[in-house]
């Protein structure tokens, strides 16, 4: 590859536009409804439906066994399915579990509980080594886990995605089903940190 | 196919719980592509997916000299691999349209 003249490779950028162009001229894609879906998934669709989906967990024991046994049914009850939304399997953290996701092949996420995926997530390194040192890689991120907790690494596939209900933190008692939402991250859900209480 | 819409006023996601999603706009757009496609018939999802990770695997092997690992850039190779695949774009005519497009007067394209 010489780095200029007209062999030279284009910016992807480009390519992203040329491809978008013929596809329109096909009638294979139509923009508006092409920006629909980007809109969608960047404001929309986020890690705020698996708050959700954890809030009602914690809240409603019922719902909690229901969503532990049959996640995919149990999300689906609060609205949220779709595009790789598909067999989702949730697994409880405890005081003596912890269950940390990764996607060793890709990337495969929940997306409509989970929005897109971090770009750490996506990166080869934590896809890499959260299998082989997850208490050290998990440390890096900020979350030490005492010696005695077991630490179970959940590997995505097309199959199954994972969603790690997190520990419901001490304190929060008092606190409604929309405000505890509002303390569930997107880390906590994949399993990379911790709720804490406000 | 997408999630639904709803989402309560006050509980429009709060930004610290969310991230930026895209580095740069192609991404999106190469992310928008792939779905709206997808959504269409255009292809299975298992179809894209076995694509994206023969290019991941391959970038991986390669030791990666020549370029760094970008998600969206395996993304939308993998795209223009399945379209390929099924005759509806050719590798060749996304070069020469990108090409053109390269081309645009001084001012058209800020990107630089």
């Amino acid at each position: 590859m010489t780095p200029t003249g007209p062999d030279a490779p284009l910016p992807v950028a480009l390519r992203a536009e040329a491809l978008e162009q013929l596809l329109t001229e096909r009638g294979l894609i139509d923009p508006k409804v092409m920006n629909g879906i980007i809109t969608n998934y960047e404001s929309n669709v986020g890690p705020l439906n698996g708050a959700k989906v954890v809030a009602r967990a914690w809240t409603d024991p019922e719902y909690r066994r229901r969503l532990l046994d049959d996640g995919t049914a149990a999300i689906k009850e609060l609205g949220f399915s779709g595009t790789q939304g598909e067999h989702i399997v949730v697994v409880e953290n405890t005081a003596t579990t912890h269950n940390v996701v990764v996607c060793t092949l890709c990337s495969c996420y929940p997306w409509p509980v989970l929005g897109l995926p971090p770009s750490w997530y996506k990166d080869p390194a934590y896809r890499s080594r959260v299998v082989a040192q997850p208490r050290t890689v998990l440390s890096e991120m900020g979350l030490d886990l005492a010696d005695d907790v077991r630490i179970i690494v959940r590997d995505s596939t097309s199959e199954v995605r994972w969603l790690v209900l997190p520990e419901r933190p001490a304190g929060t008692e008092h606190l409604s089903e929309a405000e505890l939402a509002s303390l569930v991250t997107r880390d906590a859900m994949v399993g990379v940190a911790k709720v804490e209480a406000p | 196919m997408t999630a639904p819409l709803e989402i309560e006023g006050p509980a429009a996601p709060p930004r610290s719980n969310g991230e930026l999603v895209f580095a740069e706009p192609w991404e999106s757009r190469a992310f928008g592509m792939a779905v709206a496609l997808y959504e269409a018939g255009a292809f299975t999802w298992p179809q894209f997916r076995s694509e994206l990770i023969a290019r991941i695997a391959a970038w991986e092997i390669s030791g990666a000299a020549d370029e760094p690992y970008n998600y969206y850039r395996l993304w939308l190779a993998a795209l223009e691999e399945v379209l390929a695949g099924l005759c509806a774009v050719s590798t060749d005519e996304v070069t020469t349209r990108a090409r053109a497009l390269a081309g645009r007067p001084e001012g058209h394209d800020h990107r630089h």
